[in-house]
């Protein structure tokens, strides 16, 4: 025994020389090398300077370029065919995660069907936004917004469109199977093995047309959300695969590969997404590179460090030895480093810009998501403590907190990314500016409520059930009205939701309305 | 930071590290130990049973990992011992769970032995306990004018009692709550058995 962790130790050294030399060559060949000036690559000449948001653009204004708008018609297809379905996953998402909130307080409520049980409508709540919501729309703003920081259009833009039908179907099928109890039975892991195999190929067709695109790329420089992407792009496949495939573990390893999985998903794929993209449109929306670029660096590359090690603090308490425990714990803390490096870089920007957010609603939305970036990573990495985990693991405390993550920092930015790019994209404006005002107020609003009551009431769970003196059942009653209190908060999100979708709805669909800019660029052709 | 390929083996080599060493590590050490003494497999309708556990979702309200006594009032509660590793040789999925809506079930079986009892709790938490909020699952269930032979009558309080004829198990509903009557993790532990000893005092035994 003593043994095979010596080995694993000398292992582990060997990793880091190894590391520290490919550090060295790195450096010596200025691979590592980057300057604040590269922080300049998300602009075009002469852009730095003046605030770009499609959505505050009145009919006379002539804000745009050409350059952009050949890369952006490009993507145009891909993009909004993601948006879209993304958006309806999202609506679907939202209903089933307002039904198992419901049925949380209303325990007899819909109980005759086995497809509608609180354990399947929950999961199916999960697997709808995560794999659906939140991965398809972050690969539509990756497939938008890479394009542009390598200004060049996107290659192969067909394959997307045979990706996104075949991660629709898959996921649907997905859905069908879970709802009918056709499930591998871990949390995040629930779509069978066999329905996996349908997404992992359509993840390939959106991670070839990136990488293409980046390799033909016209500047020398990867700006940071580049790498953000490329990297997210590389991690998640090999993570989904290794994790899906089927027959290898059992019992408590396969306990450990679970929360592996599970953990680098918010690490190392919605993370990489959000903080990308947040990383182009702060800057770009405002009109100012990031605060430091060098510092954009140690956030990246600890992220990368440290998030992929924290899995196991889910188990904390757990049958799983004590030392991969420890080191989850320990890495959990390290997040504090690239966490504190991308808040500096874009809440800075952010701070010293502060009219830009009452000028600007995409703006808006992604500096909030950035700023509960932030918070929930402090929170995550305080409650990996163990004196904190006793009390708010099991509880809903949990729940509240990975919807700090998953909804108030990456669906936000989302939500933002979206605003900004459909007008580019279609060259149309939104048709109802004053919903966009409305959904943000609702989304915030409703989720603020929603937090704060998971988050108190998860506390007074924990506390009750630390407590020998007080029987179970104090534990459920002492949630109950922070339980409807959410529901409450979910159902303003879910309206909101439901306004955004009927607004991307008719802002597609309408008559074409063009974007002045668009007429800009028709001209030469008319007089020709 | 100007090139792809760096970037991408790099990136990858950072997560094949922490593969190492959260999932190859772990299941290295957890492989080396035998299951507890008087751990049996499932039988068949206890498995049956199980797959019922999972394709229900139970796990996203039940954990089945008791926490040790420096940690927290779980034996007291009666959920059982600290699990160890070796308790879980024959669970495949595992359901470790990360929630408590409702109480541990690792030994649940020990704890509440009746068939009866957990056949009525199935069919109508509330029944019961009436601060449950766990759902009922009625369509485990089938209610028939009268029992026929071999079936299995639930028995109801009143207000839960249909109209008309008796409530009687399907097949799901009884594979379940054997699964359930069969969760029992008592045995000890042996001295060396893999959990987290985080929370216990330097040489405390368990």
């Amino acid at each position: 025994m003593s043994l095979t962790i010596g080995l694993l130790l000398a292992l582990s050294f060997v990793v880091s020389l190894l590391a520290l030399a490919f550090l060295i060559w790195a450096i010596n060949n200025n691979q590592l090398r980057i300057e604040q000036r590269h922080a300049y690559t998300i602009f075009t000449e002469g852009e730095a300077g003046q605030v770009d948001d499609p959505t505050a653009e009145r009919e006379d204004d002539h804000h745009f370029d050409i350059e952009r708008a050949g890369i952006d018609r490009v993507s145009r297809l891909p993009v909004l065919i993601l948006v879209a379905s993304g958006i309806g996953w999202l609506v679907l998402g939202s209903l089933f995660g307002l039904v198992a909130s419901l049925k949380l307080h209303w325990p007899d409520w819909l109980d005759a069907q086995a497809a509608l049980t609180f354990g399947r409508v929950r999961t199916l709540h999960l697997n709808m936004v995560i794999y659906g919501w939140a991965s398809m729309t972050g690969i539509a703003v990756a497939l938008w917004v890479t394009p542009r920081i390598f200004h060049t259009p996107l290659r192969l833009p067909r394959l997307p469109l045979i990706g996104a039908a075949l991660w629709n179907m898959a996921l649907l099928a997905g859905a069908i199977a879970i709802a009918n109890g056709w499930t591998d039975g871990e949390e995040w892991l629930e779509i069978p093995w066999q329905v996996d195999i349908g997404l992992a190929t359509a993840g390939v067709f959106f991670v070839v047309p990136i990488i293409v695109t980046a390799a033909r790329r016209e500047v020398h420089h990867i700006y940071v959300t580049g790498w953000y992407y490329l990297a997210g792009l590389c991690w998640f496949p090999v993570l989904f695969v290794i994790a899906n495939i089927p027959y290898i573990h059992s019992g408590v390893q396969e306990a450990t590969v679970n929360w592996w999985f599970a953990h680098n998903v918010l690490g190392l794929w919605l993370t990489p997404l959000g903080v990308g993209t947040a990383y182009y449109f702060i800057p770009k929306i405002i009109g100012k590179p990031i605060y430091s670029y060098s510092l954009s660096l140690l956030g990246f590359w600890g992220l990368a460090l440290f998030y992929s090690q924290v899995g196991i603090h889910h188990l904390i308490g757990g049958p799983v030895p004590t030392w991969v425990v420890t080191l989850s714990i320990v890495h959990s803390m390290m997040m504090f480093i690239p966490v504190l490096a991308v808040a500096v870089n874009q809440h800075v920007l952010v701070a010293r810009n502060l009219w830009a957010l009452r000028e600007s609603i995409p703006l808006r939305f992604v500096a909030l998501g950035a700023l509960l970036y932030t918070l929930a990573s402090f929170q995550g990495s305080i409650e990996a403590l163990r004196t904190v985990n006793s009390v708010t693991h099991f509880t809903h405390y949990t729940v509240g907190h990975a919807h700090l993550g998953a909804y108030g920092f990456l669906t936000l930015v989302l939500f933002g990314a979206v605003y900004y790019l459909v007008p580019r994209s279609t060259g149309r404006q939104w048709p109802w500016p004053a919903a966009m005002a409305a959904h943000f107020w609702l989304v915030v609003v409703g989720f603020l409520v929603y937090f704060a009551a998971l988050t108190i009431g998860g506390v007074l769970q924990g506390l009750a059930m630390l407590d020998a003196t007080r029987p179970f059942a104090e534990s459920v009653r002492v949630t109950m009205p922070y339980l409807q209190a959410r529901s409450v908060g979910g159902s303003l999100m879910a309206l909101g939701h439901l306004l955004f979708a009927v607004h991307f709805v008719v802002a597609v669909l309408q008559r074409p309305a063009p974007h002045p800019g668009a007429t800009v660029l028709s001209k030469p052709a008319v007089a020709a | 930071m100007n090139r792809i390929l760096p970037l991408g083996v790099i990136a990858l080599g950072i997560l094949a590290f922490a593969t190492l060493m959260l999932v190859i590590g772990p299941a290295i050490q957890i492989k080396s130990m035998a299951p507890t003494p008087g751990l049996a497999n499932y039988s068949a309708q206890e498995l049956r049973g199980r797959e019922q556990y999972v394709a229900q979702g139970c796990v996203y309200c039940h954990s089945q990992q008791p926490r040790s006594a420096d940690q927290a009032p779980d034996a007291e509660r009666g959920w059982g011992r600290a699990a160890v590793a070796s308790d879980y040789v024959y669970d495949r999925p595992h359901q470790l769970g990360t929630m408590r809506t409702g109480p541990d079930l690792f030994n649940v079986g020990t704890r509440l032995p009746s068939r009866d009892w957990h056949l009525t709790h199935l069919y109508q938490p509330r029944a019961i306990f009436a601060w449950s909020i766990m759902p009922g699952y009625p369509y485990l269930f089938e209610r028939k004018s009268r029992a026929g032979p071999g079936d299995v009558v639930v028995s109801l309080p009143a207000e839960h009692r249909p109209a008309e004829g008796v409530i009687v198990a399907k097949p799901a509903a009884l594979d379940l709550v054997a699964y359930l009557q069969g969760l029992d993790h008592t045995n000890p532990a042996p001295a060396r058995a893999v959990r987290d000893d985080g929370y216990s005092e330097r040489g405390e035994p368990r």
